[in-house]
């Protein structure tokens, strides 16, 4: 909340001067003669939380899946702008190597892994920063032994910033609902992401669960650095966490800007928030 | 009753053209069923109460298995007690016994590397023996044609197994679950075909003679000692199977493996190359069955394709299923008891079959996690608490 409107007056002096993070350009997705996605333009800057949101159906979530590269789009470029690494394309790259590169994302339907530990779904994260192989499991050389210790008090740390650590020991399944979002969460910040994309984290919880996610959302963007996209349905969540708003319908962009811009937009009040606004 | 009606009921005499009915087994039967459909509403009762037990929340003590695994009083005796029996086995009991013996030790030792593939990375592999017939037929031809010995071939073996397990695993990269298991099953019905069909190359159906024993130093050697020979080589070999495959679950990939099996896109989604940790399960798995085959040969003397049908993959399959998918106390055990079992059952003969396969059945119901399940997360529990 505070976060959010002191982040947005940093946000929007920086826009002109720096290049984008992320940026979509004519962003398409067909399946069969279904157009998901029509030319989706989008950017995300540094230290921003923006937010995707739309009707049900809209095409946000295949959004994620094309970046994260789930689906090839049928058209369209994506670029990403990691902060001091050079530009890459993510065009055809596969989801492990998009990971890699700094994105991570979490889940509509949380798909953690159920019958590993709340501590090891945190290590499969950090996986991609690893490096031992087959022969250093077999062997196991100082090299892999130093590595398996750090990753465990790594993960361990990263548990504790989001306050799971009473859980370290549980099967993922056994968590509350709540406790399950935050651990997807953790898992995809144990990525090393630059920029963090969350399909509905509040989906599901309730007030106080929210409000929980509401700072915690803006602690990792003020302490992390890393910058937010996220997807959501509870609007009340979505204007006091945004620094800008995407609106898309039926796969086309309706409308951008601020939170207020949003909810004065005839466009967008047509198409998903008119009722409220009236009420 | 009616299912078993023209088996225990009617009896043809073929001598003198006569039907004999004889009714008073349908009696039996009858009875029989009766009683028995008691206890196994019991026991389905007492499952369900242990069930809703977990469920309400109460403490439910871990199985009995695992907590004589988890306690050092219990299984240090244990484990001394096992290696005893195995050093002291060979010179107590019979030839015959140790031969039983060194076979359910290679099953052991394939089983846990199939454990690899279904039971860590959950890829449903119905074609695994055509990797244990690789290996078996690398020793026997290359002995054959260049007279190499065991010791030689043991890595070629295991080699050739990692190989065919990569050329297994690109074409299957895509599939999952049912469709995997078809493509598995031709992969292993090709292998065969192939084995019985291509006279020049593995003599077909008459199979390859004359393999030799392993060696050792070049030791002239009887029958019965180099059984036992064959018997310590497995318990080694075993050993060492057990070293690495518990260090592989153990480890960045073995995380990989069972991530993947829970669930394939998050996974990806994650940073894991699926490509490449799925390769590494099948190849890794095909390397003991590569391994398994060598020893196999050397212990047979004699192989044809017969000794690598589909059967022999689903006994093994058996094996992971019910010893408990990717819990390796559990494999040994299941690989032990499903080998040996019907082994020392030819006493009952035409019967044990029948009770073999009554055995699956009852274990699938009453403990479907398999006899041990999965032992990693204890092991994981105890890491946990001294670095947390």
């Amino acid at each position: 909340m505070c976060g959010g409107s002191t982040g947005l007056k940093n946000a929007k002096q920086q826009h002109n001067a720096m290049e984008p993070i992320l940026e979509v350009k004519t962003l398409t997705m067909d399946f069969g003669g279904l157009r998901a996605l029509d030319s989706l333009d989008l950017a995300v800057y540094q230290n921003e939380i923006v937010a995707l949101i739309g009707p049900n159906g809209a095409g946000k979530t295949t959004f994620f899946n094309c970046i994260t590269g789930l689906f090839p789009p049928t058209k369209g470029e994506m670029l990403i702008a990691p902060p001091g690494k050079k530009p890459t394309k993510l065009n055809g790259l596969k989801p492990n190597i998009v990971t890699a590169n700094g994105l991570a994302r979490t889940f509509q339907n949380i798909r953690l892994f159920p019958n590993m530990t709340v501590l090891e779904n945190v290590m499969i994260g950090r996986h991609c920063r690893l490096s031992s192989g087959i022969l250093g499991a077999a062997f196991r050389n100082r090299a892999t032994v130093l590595e398996e210790e750090k990753v465990v008090e790594e993960s361990y740390a990263m548990l504790k910033k989001i306050g799971l650590d009473a859980f370290v020991n549980d099967f993922a399944k056994n968590l509350p609902y709540g406790a399950q979002r935050r651990l997807e969460i953790a898992r995809a910040m144990a990525t090393d992401p630059f920029l963090l994309l969350l399909d509905e984290p509040a989906a599901g919880m309730n007030l106080q669960e929210t409000r929980e996610l509401d700072e915690l959302i803006v602690r990792i963007r003020d302490e992390e650095g890393i910058s937010i996209l996220l997807i959501e349905h509870d609007m009340k969540l979505v204007m006091s966490l945004s620094d800008r708003i995407f609106v898309v319908d039926y796969g086309k962009k309706i409308a951008q800007g601020t939170p207020a811009e949003i909810q004065n937009n005839p466009a967008v009040i047509k198409a998903y928030l008119g009722e409220e606004i009236d009420a | 009753m009616f299912l078993t009606f023209p088996i225990m009921v009617i009896k043809v005499n073929t001598i003198e053209n006569i039907v004999v009915w004889r009714w008073k087994n349908l009696f039996i039967v009858g009875i029989g069923v009766f009683l028995l459909s008691f206890v196994w509403r019991y026991l389905i009762k007492r499952k369900e109460v242990g069930k809703k037990k977990a469920e309400a929340g109460e403490l439910v003590k871990p199985p009995i298995t695992q907590r004589v695994l988890k306690e050092p009083k219990f299984y240090i005796p244990a484990l001394i007690a096992v290696a005893v029996f195995a050093i002291a086995f060979p010179f107590v009991f019979s030839m015959y016994q140790t031969n039983i013996m060194v076979t359910a030790l290679i099953y052991v030792v394939i089983s846990l590397g199939l454990n690899i593939v279904v039971g860590l990375a959950g890829l449903l592999d119905l074609g695994y023996v055509a990797f244990y017939a690789v290996g078996a037929y690398t020793y026997a031809l290359l002995n054959y044609h260049f007279g190499l010995g065991f010791w030689t071939v043991l890595p070629i073996g295991a080699a050739m197994g990692f190989l065919f397990g990569v050329l297994l695993g690109f074409p299957v990269l895509r599939l999952r679950g049912d469709y995997l298991a078809i493509v598995t099953l031709g992969f292993g019905e090709i292998i065969r075909l192939i084995l019985e069909n291509w006279n020049e190359f593995s003599f077909g159906p008459s199979g390859i003679a004359n393999i030799p024993r392993p060696g050792l130093f070049g030791i002239q050697m009887s029958l019965h000692s180099s059984i036992i020979y064959l018997y310590f080589l497995m318990i080694g070999l075993t050993l060492f199977t057990i070293f690495v495959v518990n260090r592989l679950q153990d480890s960045r990939i073995g995380r990989a493996w069972i991530a993947l099996r829970e669930d394939e896109i998050a996974c990806q989604a994650m940073g894991i190359d699926k490509t490449k940790t799925k390769l590494t399960a099948f190849a890794l798995g095909a390397t003991w069955a590569g391994m398994g085959g060598v020893v196999f040969a050397a212990k047979t003397t004699f192989i044809n394709p017969a000794s690598f049908t589909i059967w022999e993959s689903i006994i093994i399959l058996c094996v992971v299923v019910i010893g408990g998918m990717g819990s390796i106390i559990g494999v040994i055990i299941g690989a032990l008891i499903l080998i040996l079992l019907p082994e020392y059952l030819r006493a009952f003969s035409e019967y044990r079959m029948l009770i073999f396969g009554a055995v699956l059945v009852v274990m699938m119901v009453f403990r479907p996690g398999g006899i041990i399940s999965d032992v990693r997360r204890i092991y994981r529990f105890e890491e946990r608490e001294t670095t947390a």
